[in-house]
């Protein structure tokens, strides 16, 4: 057993490091949450660049490998810094499904544009009510002509804003709830039919919703085999999941850090306030939720790139995202508090890594539905 | 020992209950149930119309212009209040400065400032907090220094909430820095108008510049504006502390999010075909909440049915500060997690007034993250509940 990283890891995580004290300064981020787009082009060029774009590929789709292990590494580094390019939208769940489902074609197409930084990519996926169950869809592609006409309405669309290219799941068979008739189409983001209401998320990430009515699609848009996406659709869901895990891993070491930082300078009562016995406890609690959130986001990245059954991988995901989340919950709270009034205000980094990681936890199914589909699987 | 109410509390309760429903503005209340941003001119109308009742502070003594209701009385009104969205008075005038006024202050305070706090013609703020002195209040630094029949103020106040509507702020300031922190304090009411005060707002996590810091620099207060002695004012600050501490328990309104909770999950899917509310975990999570709130109502009870009009509770107030602020707090995590994915836009705008966009999702969705971040506020203010759990454990466990 080993859980120390490789070579390339190393690189990986250096690489990031090295770009964040250049280019990701609190103030940077501030500006980029400002601008039109709510990101910057520059740095999605940058990233495609340094090979990042690439890690949540394989081999033979000519990325770095695709293994969750590497994301996992990338991720923290950019949970500490709160990277807020949409690479999990695109990299991971966009370009993931494409490449798990995509036909040679559409792979030559897409993936080399994906990892270049040339094509902004969204998976649209959610849907109102659905608690991500993502089975439970209401969009329906049904048969017209040599293609498709789509309909319906997916909420939160991370990077709906910027997409240029959705990944839509919608039903071509089956009940509302059944996992079968379950497809997904590559849909143009500007086609006619399909409309966008943008927004910015609490945690200053873009996102959408975005209806399609009577939306055209050729029988090429279809990405895999009709009414058989479920599968793959909630493997792919998994590695984003253990992303955003990682994230949070970061963004939580983050938190301590700083709020153990306070503690020794912020002087009260005539004494650094990290000097009580009350308050110590309690960075000691963050730091052991910090460690079982990292041990247990390892051990799932371990068994997505391990070669057991899908069951275990999704049980390992649940368990993962369910213990991260209760974390999140502890160390996102007693570092605001910690910080007291300061911690809640714009002007600190503090309350940013907390609204961030209060997302993570929302995303993707919350400590609840992870906690129940870890015990049902 | 009897928890019903008798008939005359009936009765009272429903006169109570059809006053609201006449007399509490249309579009305020439609404005609370939109969550929008209420203005200044939304508080002073409806506090206004509360005066012309006679019922704008219930907890001041009769002769002050109080209502001379029983405990329990008090305890309807503020429930019926909170069940149709009714706002509280704005603390810092009704429910702050005024007990220390109407206890501390010269007959000729009580007749300058009472009647415009209780019929609401002057809005107050709070100078407590410096940078440096938040949980270790007794070390603040700002310093008002005698010059004939003025006292010259200098210094920073911050947390200040609202104080860009305020008329007038009350002050704690340092008279004498050659004695114990708690002993060279004085309270201190001051005009905002006065040359030399300068606000600078706060943005929180929630985007909104509900706080500001203070400036004083060389601003001239005449001494008739000292409430009691000088040097006392810590011992008068306690006593406001302990009134801010019993107010924030909020139970009304939390019961009254308790039923709005229940409302919404049991019209919210479960993602499988159910609603939330018959979610077995959800449903674990709502009844532990209403337990709790049903213990701290009774512990409010206790408190209220201890203390007489106008005294200030003992420091017991503490346990309702810390656990009506926490379920505040876990209350705005179970309408978070009812809104799912719905939780996460922030648009500010649709929360202003006459807003006519497209709102995202479930109106009831929009403003659940924010609220949670706002309200992490609650366990920091009117003292941390680090520092209620020193109050308890010295004051009350003799530790």
């Amino acid at each position: 057993m080993d859980f120390s990283y490789s070579d390339e890891q190393q690189m990986l995580q250096d690489s990031v490091q090295k770009f964040v004290q250049r280019h990701y300064s609190f103030d940077d981020r501030r500006e980029l949450l400002e601008s039109e787009q709510g990101f910057s082009a520059e740095n999605w060029k940058l990233f495609a660049e340094l090979g990042w774009l690439t890690v949540p590929f394989k081999v033979e789709d000519d990325g770095f490998g695709g293994l969750a292990t590497d994301l996992m590494v990338l991720m923290e580094e950019f949970g500490k810094a709160m990277v807020v390019e949409p690479f999990v939208a695109n990299a991971v769940l966009g370009g993931g499904l494409l490449s798990e489902l995509g036909s040679a074609e559409q792979k030559a197409e897409y993936l080399p544009k994906i990892m270049e930084g040339g094509l902004q990519l969204a998976a649209a996926i959610t849907e109102a009510g659905a608690r991500n169950n993502l089975a439970n869809i209401s969009c329906s592609a049904s048969k017209l002509g040599d293609g498709y006409e789509l309909n319906g309405e997916k909420i939160v669309v991370l990077n709906g804003p910027a997409a240029e290219l959705l990944v839509v799941s919608a039903r071509t068979g089956g009940e509302q709830l059944d996992e079968t008739g379950i497809s997904l189409f590559l849909v143009d983001a500007n086609a006619e039919g399909v409309k966008k209401h943008s927004y910015t998320n609490i945690d200053g990430h873009r996102a959408a919703e975005i209806s399609f009515d009577k939306v055209k699609l050729a029988q090429s848009a279809l990405l895999g085999g009709e009414g058989e996406a479920y599968a793959t659709l909630v493997s792919v869901a998994d590695k984003a999941t253990l992303a955003v895990c990682s994230e949070a891993v970061g963004a939580m070491d983050a938190l301590l850090q700083k709020t153990v930082e306070y503690a020794k300078t912020r002087k009260q009562f005539g004494t650094a306030i990290g000097s009580f016995q009350a308050l110590q406890h309690r960075m000691a609690d963050m730091f052991i939720e910090c460690q079982l959130a990292r041990s247990i986001t390892i051990m799932a990245a371990m068994k997505l790139d391990g070669d057991e059954d899908e069951t275990a991988k999704q049980k390992a995901v649940s368990a993962a995202k369910a213990r991260v989340g209760k974390a999140i919950r502890t160390v996102g709270q007693e570092a605001v508090q910690l910080h007291g009034g300061i911690g809640i205000t714009d002007e600190l980094d503090v309350g940013h890594l907390f609204k961030r990681v209060t997302a993570i936890e929302t995303m993707f199914g919350n400590t609840d539905f992870h906690t129940k589909r870890f015990a049902a699987l | 020992m009897d928890a019903a109410f008798t008939v005359e509390e009936l009765e009272f309760q429903r006169e109570v209950q059809e006053f609201l429903e006449a007399e509490f503005p249309k579009d305020i209340r439609a404005k609370v149930a939109q969550k929008k941003h209420l203005d200044k001119e939304d508080y002073v109308r409806w506090q206004k119309i509360l005066y012309k009742k006679g019922w704008a502070a219930p907890n001041w003594p009769v002769e002050h212009g109080g209502t001379g209701w029983t405990p329990v009385q008090k305890y309807i009104f503020a429930q019926e209040m909170a069940k149709v969205g009714a706002m509280e008075p704005v603390a810092f005038g009704m429910k702050m400065v005024a007990p220390v006024i109407y206890t501390y202050g010269s007959e000729e305070q009580k007749q300058r400032f009472l009647p415009d706090i209780l019929a609401s013609n002057v809005w107050w703020c709070q100078g407590y907090s410096e940078p440096n002195a938040g949980s270790d209040l007794a070390s603040l630094k700002t310093t008002a220094v005698r010059d004939g029949d003025h006292y010259v103020v200098n210094g920073t106040k911050t947390w200040n909430t609202l104080g860009q509507y305020a008329d007038w702020i009350f002050c704690l300031v340092r008279t004498d820095s050659t004695v114990k922190k708690q002993e060279g304090i004085s309270f201190l009411l001051i005009d905002m108008k006065t040359p030399g005060i300068k606000l600078s707002p706060i943005y929180l996590i929630d985007g909104t510049p509900e706080v500001n810091e203070v400036y004083f620099e060389d601003v001239r207060v005449p001494v008739e504006n000292l409430i009691g002695e000088e040097n006392k004012g810590w011992t008068y600050a306690k006593v406001l502390l302990t009134h801010e501490r019993t107010n924030i328990a909020g139970v009304p309104r939390s019961k009254t999010r308790l039923a709005k909770l229940k409302e919404l999950a049991a019209r919210t899917p479960d993602g499988n075909g159910g609603m939330m509310i018959d979610d077995p975990v959800f449903a674990k999570k709502i009844a532990e909440t209403e337990i709790q709130v049903l213990a701290l109502e009774y512990a409010e009870l206790r408190t209220l049915a201890a203390v007489s009009t106008g005294k200030a509770p003992g420091p017991e107030s503490s346990i309702l500060k810390i656990v009506g602020t926490e379920a505040t707090q876990y209350l705005d995590e179970l309408f978070m997690e009812l809104a799912s994915l719905h939780g996460l836009p922030f648009v500010p705008e649709q929360f202003q007034d006459g807003f006519d966009g497209e709102v995202v999702g479930d109106d009831a969705a929009a403003a659940t993250a924010l609220t949670y971040f706002n309200n992490r506020k609650q366990s920091i203010f009117g003292g941390s509940n680090e520092i209620q759990k020193n109050i308890i454990s010295k004051a009350v466990l003799g530790l």
